[in-house]
């Protein structure tokens, strides 16, 4: 037995803790406390405006007892429909545009040049909230379903290339490297070495997409940007209460129906 | 048929992988390369294919010399070296046909391979190897639901359907059972007989590589330490090699299988 062991038998034992100073530990925890009780206390709440809007709220809750889908049918049915154009369209756009962008955005097969402009893309598709990308479109592009497809196709891009371009970077490298040692030239080597590797990832990220960009439809209608949004809006302008949970749960349906869709394909492509 | 000079290589991490090695390898022999991890043997056979760029030296396969290759001509060079993995690299989600067939890469022009419409000849090769390995029946199987051995013979008839000079074999048995090992040792060994292909076999199982080849190479520290037959092989050269240590038993073994 060696003198160190001695030296250590009967001593406890505890996890080294993640901030090694106690003392930037302790104030690191105090500085915490005292910020979430200063955020805290600067919540302004007017009691009285509240319990005048639970009203409105429970008159909007009681509407979900009461749908009305026919006396709008029209309107519901043509927004649905717009609806499912931008959100089919705008995702059919955006996979085939974030496939080359999250390609070059692979820190493990692109060239420096080419990643960087294909991250700046990224990242300025990430950065832009797409009620405020709406907004701006709405502006250039006035008011329909024009803005909501551009904007949804952009927002893909950002979600898309880069969680493939993350995929493509956890790639088994040795399967592509043997596709390589083959004398394959890099399209080939993409389309047997890689492609395959990723593709199950693509189809479940193009599926989950698919239903993110129905239910940001329905909000981009909010600010003009044309679909069942738009119908929803007019529906709260008109204090149709009954109307609006009716599309509402149109929504929750068709979202509730792409879900499981996606998660029938996403197992049968495993 | 390939021959190496002063071929050396420093990674970026300063690790000097290779020093100056001089080595030849005529056609039709089966070399094994042994050494402790570390020693270079990966980094020697992927200099050869250029999957790892030498520092310096040159790398000559038949009248070609490869170092200096870009572009067309380093891949058309490529298709003349088949390798072989240790965790056998076939891309799990394609099919068995599919991977034997990217042993063609090289020949076929892009939208061929990627409509996989391969020429008749490439696919009856295909059909002719995979019935050799003995897996005619998997061909539309995909690769992850076979055997190590079985996903091993693929990756020796997609190595095999490049219709190469040489073969780069790097740790075949690393990952199979003892049976199995020795199975597909056999197999490289004969498929090289049977072409006349040259071949570099990293291979960790010194037992092993001595009751199969005609020529060992040992590695170490990036130098060649021992270059002989394999009776030659004794317990002296192992510890120049390997360091310290009993090495008794790998060497009587191999008496005993002889």
């Amino acid at each position: 037995m060696s003198s160190n062991l001695e030296l250590k038998l009967g001593q406890a034992w505890s996890k080294p803790p993640f901030i090694k100073s106690p003392v930037l530990r302790w104030t690191l925890v105090i500085c915490v406390l005292l910020y979430l009780v200063a955020a805290f206390s600067s919540i302004e709440v007017n009691w009285s405006r509240v319990y005048d809007g639970l009203e409105h709220g429970w008159r909007f809750v009681l509407a979900f007892a009461s749908p009305d889908l026919s006396s709008r049918a029209t309107d519901i049915r043509e927004g649905l429909i717009e609806s499912a154009v931008i959100t089919m369209a705008s995702t059919a756009v955006g996979i085939a545009l974030s496939v080359p962008i999250g390609l070059g955005a692979a820190n493990n097969i692109s060239i420096l040049p080419v990643y960087l402009l294909c991250r700046g893309i990224i990242t300025f598709s990430r950065a832009l909230n797409e009620i405020v990308l709406a907004i701006l479109l709405v502006a250039i592009f006035g008011f329909g379903p024009l803005a909501g497809f551009l904007t949804l196709s952009f927002a893909t891009i950002g979600f898309l290339s880069k969680l493939l371009a993350e995929e493509i970077e956890n790639i088994d490298k040795i399967q592509a490297e043997a596709v390589r040692s083959t004398g394959a030239t890099w399209l080939q080597r993409f389309d047997y070495g890689i492609f395959p590797q990723v593709l199950p990832r693509l189809i479940g990220l193009s599926m989950y997409r698919l239903d993110i960009n129905f239910r940001e439809s329905a909000v981009l209608g909010l600010v003009g940007a044309g679909g069942i949004g738009a119908t929803l809006n007019t529906a709260f302008d008109r204090y149709e209460f009954d109307t609006a949970a009716a599309i509402l749960l149109v929504i929750i349906g068709t979202v509730m129906v792409l879900e499981y869709l996606s998660g029938i394909v996403r197992f049968k492509m495993r | 048929m390939l021959q190496l000079k002063k071929l050396s290589k420093i990674y970026k991490t300063g690790d000097k992988a290779l020093s100056a090695v001089d080595l030849t390898v005529p056609q039709g022999q089966v070399m094994a390369l042994i050494g402790p991890s570390g020693a270079g043997k990966s980094t020697l056979i992927r200099c050869i294919n250029r999957l790892v760029e030498p520092t310096s030296g040159s790398i000559t396969l038949g009248d070609v010399e490869i170092t200096s290759l870009k572009g067309n001509s380093l891949r058309q060079q490529r298709r003349r070296m088949g390798m072989i993995f240790q965790e056998y690299a076939l891309v799990e989600r394609l099919t068995v046909m599919e991977n034997v067939l990217s042993g063609r890469l090289g020949y076929v022009s892009f939208v061929r391979s990627f409509l996989r419409k391969f020429p008749q000849k490439d696919i009856d090769e295909a059909f002719r190897l995979l019935d050799r390995v003995e897996l005619l029946d998997m061909t539309d199987k995909r690769a992850d639901e076979l055997s190590g051995g079985q996903r091993q013979r693929v990756g020796i008839a997609r190595a095999l359907i490049q219709d190469p000079a040489l073969l780069l074999v790097d740790e075949p048995t690393a990952s199979l059972d003892p049976k199995t090992s020795r199975q597909i040792m056999r197999l490289i060994c004969e498929m090289c007989e049977e072409r006349k292909l040259a071949a570099i076999v990293n291979i960790h199982d010194v037992v092993l590589a001595k009751s199969f080849v005609q020529r060992i190479v040992g590695l170490e520290q990036g130098r060649i330490v021992f270059d002989g037959k394999p009776d030659d092989l004794t317990e002296k050269e192992l510890t120049k090699i390997y360091g310290e240590e009993d090495w008794e038993d790998t060497i009587k073994k191999d008496e005993s299988l002889a």
